[in-house]
């Protein structure tokens, strides 16, 4: 489905975001990286109270906002099952092993200035934008 | 310092920030991602005001050498690059082309309640349990 540019609300949110990663950094020193959090909240009995608050607080988050009547209409909720089970197996997959997703290598570690995050940047949007290119202009989409 | 009402105030943030920005709307990323298509440039705003924040104050927190509740700041980033990296970061990335979902989005959008958020991220956590059992960090 097409959707609209919209500058003024994508760098209100975005400054949003980084205001949140720096509150985690700056206060507490940590890095504001969603794969990693998530995975530690399940796994690691110690320190894991503040993991599992920052988790619920930014579904909550979310949810005031689309509360409030904001955000999308009627969200996307048919995408073929198959291509959505394959997707979320390669982003937890390939999270967990290259160590970080779009907030902990985008956000931090470019904002960290990290070598490994440029790269894994430039590597994970190269290959996100071949796939679609390859699913919506090549085989002419999913489903 | 209470870390559980920074951790609670960080996570509001950057959930409303997720929502605000249009990012939790999977079509809007894809469309982001499809330079050949109906090109939606919100997603580079999006990153680019996220660090137009987080890297100066970053870099005036490196400065200061501590964070604010005295915890030490993480040791700075190794240099390394190595094929967990690139051939994780490969994998991630063909997932979120295809649906247009990476982890922060994912779990935002379970606020919708929709079955393909929360399809998803069962998925993801299946697939990050995999990595987990079978490519263990050593």
């Amino acid at each position: 489905m097409p959707t609209s540019f919209t500058p003024l609300t994508a760098l209100a949110g975005g400054a949003l975001i980084g205001l949140a990663a720096t509150v985690l950094y700056a206060a507490l020193g940590r890095i504001a990286g969603i794969s990693g959090l998530l995975n530690q909240a399940l796994e690691q009995a110690a320190d894991r109270g503040w993991r599992i608050a920052f988790l619920l607080s930014m579904i909550i988050g979310a949810a005031l906002w689309f509360a409030l009547g904001h955000g999308v209409p009627s969200p996307r909720n048919d995408f073929p099952l198959p291509w959505l089970l394959a997707a979320g197996l390669l982003v937890g997959f390939g999270t967990r092993l290259g160590n970080g997703c779009t907030s902990g290598h985008g956000i931090c570690g470019l904002a960290r200035l990290s070598r490994r995050s440029l790269v894994a940047v430039v590597v994970f949007m190269a290959c996100a934008m071949l796939t679609v290119f390859v699913l919506r202009h090549a085989v002419g989409g999913i489903a | 310092m209470n870390r559980l009402l920074v951790a609670t105030v960080s996570g509001l943030l950057f959930g409303l920030g997720l929502a605000v920005s249009g990012m939790t709307d999977p079509d809007k990323v894809l469309n982001f991602l499809d330079v050949a298509g109906q090109w939606d440039p919100s997603l580079a705003l999006v990153m680019g005001a996220a660090l137009a924040v987080s890297a100066p104050a970053f870099a005036w927190m490196r400065r200061r050498g501590r964070s604010f509740s005295g915890a030490a700041l993480p040791d700075p980033p190794s240099p390394r690059l190595d094929a967990r990296l690139l051939a994780g970061s490969a994998l991630f990335g063909i997932g979120w082309g295809i649906a247009g979902y990476c982890p922060g989005p994912a779990l935002a959008n379970l606020a919708h309640g929709t079955l393909e958020a929360v399809v998803f991220v069962l998925a993801l956590l299946a697939g990050s349990a995999l990595c987990r059992k079978f490519l263990p960090v050593r």
